[in-house]
């Protein structure tokens, strides 16, 4: 606790993943370390006024633009000639990366700034209450897409922001999980060790917008990986590096664990749609493991 | 600069958020522990501390008591108690 970067007394609820996902992202990432953050769930639980919970340089301007700041900060510290030993990392929610932020998240992978950038994704905008936003997923029951007898929730598939990110040709995009905290920490320090833009997903489990018990954070993060609805990817100059293999469960086991999808538990005709979704990520990116040879 | 600064880095520590817990809290028996360290990685808090096997513990004046460590012990190392 004593080396924390990320410090404790923080306002994020109980069993809150993005927390957890912050504190292993600025660890690995070390001290010299400048951090943009978009408005969000992160910046608001992490910097009670007067209290902030960072021990390293932090700003927040707007909801959209940690990309375009970080860019701002990333020159700067160029024409100072001091960017060879720090790293600048932009963080946000999936709302300011994949909606509200997606312009300034383009141009800064565009213009190929060497910075990392964190998307936190709890799959809404967790911090208003719950609304819907690019990146939930298929069928998900939130506020603005209530569940109802004439809805299932959700219309609409989740956007692929790794493949956007991934198509402008950045050095590194990779996908993680609150689920699985060492491969975090690896990812964070591969990234870190490459020049350029980078652009990482962290999926973040959401005790009180997913509706599940807080101890459960990690268990459904490892599910949502396990039954292929969250790949974890990496791709490297656009083309797929590496995927971490699987044993493909049903997506019952993961549907089952969260309020949020409580209602399609006697569908099995809406369960179908979303195994389709977990079944074409599988074949689309290879992720079931061979059966070892013996 | 315009806008509010926080000059003090991890203020945040004055900010005691053990009184949030409501039913239960870990309790580190300190019996079985191989040192694995997963309990201070997966702790949404960063309040669990230790270096060698059996010496982990938590800061109960942060600790929200959540479970993680508990639930993703290999070693079922850490219970759930209720709160007294």
């Amino acid at each position: 606790m004593s080396n924390n970067l990320f410090v404790a007394g923080h306002t994020a609820c109980s069993g809150c993943g993005q927390s957890l996902a912050a504190r292993l992202v600025l660890d690995a990432a070390g001290k010299n370390t400048i951090i943009v953050n978009n408005t969000g769930c992160l910046e608001v639980f992490s910097t009670n006024y007067p209290e902030s919970a960072w021990t390293v340089p932090w700003i927040h301007s707007l909801f959209e633009n940690a990309a375009a700041v970080a860019s701002g900060v990333e020159a700067g510290l160029k024409y100072l000639g001091k960017k060879d030993n720090i790293n600048v990392i932009a963080q946000g929610g999936d709302g300011s990366t994949a909606d509200i932020g997606l312009q300034a998240l383009s141009g800064m992978l565009e213009r190929g700034h060497d910075i990392l950038y964190v998307c936190y994704d709890n799959e809404a905008y967790m911090n208003t209450g719950v609304q819907r936003s690019g990146l939930t997923p298929f069928d998900t029951n939130t506020t603005t897409s209530p569940a109802g007898s004439k809805s299932f929730g959700n219309i609409r598939p989740k956007k692929p922001m790794p493949e956007i990110a991934a198509a402008h040709g950045i050095p590194y995009v990779a996908t993680a999980s609150a689920g699985i905290p060492q491969d975090i920490t690896r990812k964070v320090k591969k990234a870190l060790s490459i020049k350029g833009a980078k652009y990482m997903q962290i999926h973040v489990p959401c005790p009180l917008g997913w509706r599940h018990e807080p101890g459960q954070t990690s268990a459904v993060g490892k599910l949502a990986v396990e039954t292929g609805l969250y790949p974890l990817i990496e791709f490297e100059s656009g083309k797929i590096s590496a995927v971490r293999q699987i044993q493909p469960k049903p997506v019952e086991e993961y549907l089952k664990a969260q309020g949020r999808f409580k209602h399609l538990l006697n569908n099995p005709e809406e369960i179908k749609k979303i195994q389709a979704i977990a079944d074409y990520n599988i074949d689309k990116y290879g992720l079931k493991a061979q059966a070892q040879e013996v | 600069m315009f806008g509010p600064l926080i000059v003090k880095a991890g203020s945040s520590l004055n900010n005691k958020t053990g009184s949030w817990r409501t039913e239960l809290k870990p309790k580190f028996l300190q019996k079985d522990c191989i040192g694995c360290k997963m309990c201070m990685t997966i702790c949404p808090e960063g309040c669990i501390d230790g270096t060698v096997k059996n010496t982990f513990h938590c800061d109960f004046a942060y600790c929200k008591g959540c479970g993680l460590c508990a639930m993703l012990c290999p070693k079922k190392d850490i219970e759930m108690e209720k709160e007294k």
